[in-house]
């Protein structure tokens, strides 16, 4: 009895998570530019999707500045974490709360707040100020995500190293690196995925005339919903679910074989 | 040592470039007027009535959506918990794939559906009913807002939960107590941080969201961050919309230390 009741739960809590994904899915192979009305199957929707030269704009933006911010913020993350770890812990705390603030912040102040910065300093806005802000709300998740690899183990280790007689660089690069890889690695791809879904941060910080995919859609939803879009969210489903899948059979079999070993 | 102070250099730089001075810079605009001078106006126009009554919806529609949020997630969070390994994987794999998709896209959806010509009308229509005005209402926005941050009610919750040794509740039970006795004594309280990072994820988007209002409220329900959003890009007044961001500002340290009060392991589950 039970178990029937939490199994009618589970569906209706999919239901409500995927219907409205599945109709857009569904219109997006529609003849017709109706909502409502099955008109027969085409695929001029996605012709038109990849015609569209400021659709195909947005998605270059998007994802070159998705990994640009995530490089940058990778590399200014873990050297911080590095650096921080020989300060005293007043200090350290200090930079952490300093380093939750975008995290915690909303983002329309964030985004608030960053418009004005470029208006202060007139940096003009476009393909840099958004680079660079996505990059500052990305170190706080690298920062996070590195932080609790470096430990006392991490330290013995490189002074064994030492005193071994390999040198601090070499040290670094055999010991210290491959210690903090996993949350190095945890780190990219949660920025990179923040960066690619932001929209709110890059609507306030973008100038005039560039769009990430997010504010394209913004911008063509004011106007009025065409089927492009439903092509549109058909292919990032379909992205999603294959990476999602990907990176699932990926690490259970990673877990095989860790569990084999 | 491994480490040397200079490697954090960049990072306090970019402190300094990306947040404080972009916070320092919305302090300033909010206490300056369009003349010049110091001034609390743009603070204090945060008491005329449009805006009084947008912060006001605002709260409220925060609070519905992260209380239904709540309701529905617990239960989820539990079946997840109690279910076999290989199943556990792949509901929480279902979980997640929505919020890869792109928030504006899933918000359209359902304008797709609720519209005068859309889907739930054209079913409506179809059994013989009268069309409903759907869009364009604040249940409207409740429900983008539900949809759009559930996810984050629910990974939070099902993580403590996840963590809770069996035992505890099988002691609990063996002293005899009832099942409500357990979920009140045990259950949710070792839940409590993950509902206090769940609560926060999704009222503080809620609270301060223009977007869901904007598509699912045709323009005409103006929540605090629509009115926020209009003063920077459509009447262009900095001072004003940084005066009414410090407000906002107000509310969201506000609740946030509210609810650390009820968690005792500060904010460790966050992420």
């Amino acid at each position: 009895m039970k178990k029937t009741l939490g199994r009618i739960y589970v569906l209706l809590i999919m239901l409500f998570l995927y219907l409205p994904i599945l109709t857009l899915i569904v219109l997006s192979f529609n003849d017709a530019k109706s909502m409502s009305v099955w008109t027969g199957f085409s695929l001029h929707w996605y012709a038109e999707l990849f015609q569209s030269r400021l659709m195909m704009g947005a998605i270059v933006n998007t994802f070159s500045i998705a990994i640009l911010a995530a490089i940058i913020a990778t590399v200014v993350g873990t050297m911080a974490v590095i650096g921080m770890s020989a300060m005293k812990p007043r200090q350290e705390n200090t930079l952490m709360a300093f380093n939750n603030i975008p995290m915690l912040n909303a983002d329309i102040v964030t985004g608030i707040a960053l418009m004005l910065f470029f208006l202060m300093v007139s940096w003009p806005r476009g393909y840099m100020s958004i680079l660079f802000s996505h990059t500052t709300f990305c170190i706080p998740y690298v920062i996070l995500s590195v932080r609790p690899r470096l430990n006392k183990n991490t330290d013995r280790l490189f002074e064994a190293a030492l005193d071994l007689g390999a040198s601090e660089k070499y040290a670094f690069r055999k010991i210290v690196i491959p210690e903090l890889k996993p949350g190095i690695m945890t780190g990219f791809l949660l920025s990179f995925t923040m960066s690619v879904d932001d929209f709110i941060i890059t609507y306030f910080t973008r100038g005039a005339g560039i769009n990430t995919i997010s504010t394209l859609i913004y911008s063509e939803v004011k106007i009025g919903i065409r089927p492009s879009l439903f092509a549109l969210s058909t292919i990032i489903f379909v992205v999603a679910l294959v990476v999602l899948i990907t990176v699932n059979v990926h690490q259970s079999r990673a877990d095989k074989a860790l569990s084999a070993a | 040592m491994v480490a040397k102070k200079r490697f954090a250099t960049p990072f306090i730089i970019w402190i300094i470039a990306g947040t404080v001075i972009p916070l320092a810079s919305i302090a300033y605009y909010g206490f300056t007027s369009r003349e010049g001078g110091f001034t609390f106006a743009n603070i204090l126009a945060m008491f005329q009535h449009d805006h009084m009554q947008a912060l006001g919806l605002s709260l409220l529609l925060a609070v519905i959506s992260t209380v239904i949020c709540l309701v529905m997630a617990f239960p989820m969070a539990m079946i997840l918990r109690e279910s076999k390994w290989g199943k556990q994987g792949f509901l929480i794999f279902v979980i997640i794939l929505p919020m890869w998709m792109n928030f504006l896209l899933r918000t359209m959806a359902w304008q797709v559906l609720l519209e005068r010509q859309g889907v739930i009308n054209a079913l409506i229509t179809a059994v013989g009913l009268p069309r409903q005005e759907l869009m364009n209402t604040p249940g409207a926005i409740v429900l983008g807002m539900v949809y759009d941050f559930l996810p984050f009610m629910i990974l939070p919750i099902y993580n403590t939960v996840s963590k809770i040794d069996n035992h505890l509740i099988e002691a609990a039970y063996d002293l005899g107590a009832s099942k409500t006795m357990t979920y009140a004594r045990v259950i949710i309280p070792l839940t409590v941080p993950g509902i206090v990072s769940g609560v926060t994820m999704v009222f503080i988007p809620a609270l301060t969201t223009f977007v869901i209002s904007n598509m699912l409220g045709g323009g005409k329900i103006n929540l605090i961050g629509n009115i926020i959003e209009q003063e920077f890009t459509v009447n262009s007044n900095w001072y004003l919309g940084s005066g009414l961001s410090l407000v906002m500002m107000v509310f969201i340290i506000a609740s946030m230390l509210l609810l650390q009060k009820f968690d005792k392991t500060g904010g460790q589950n966050l992420i």
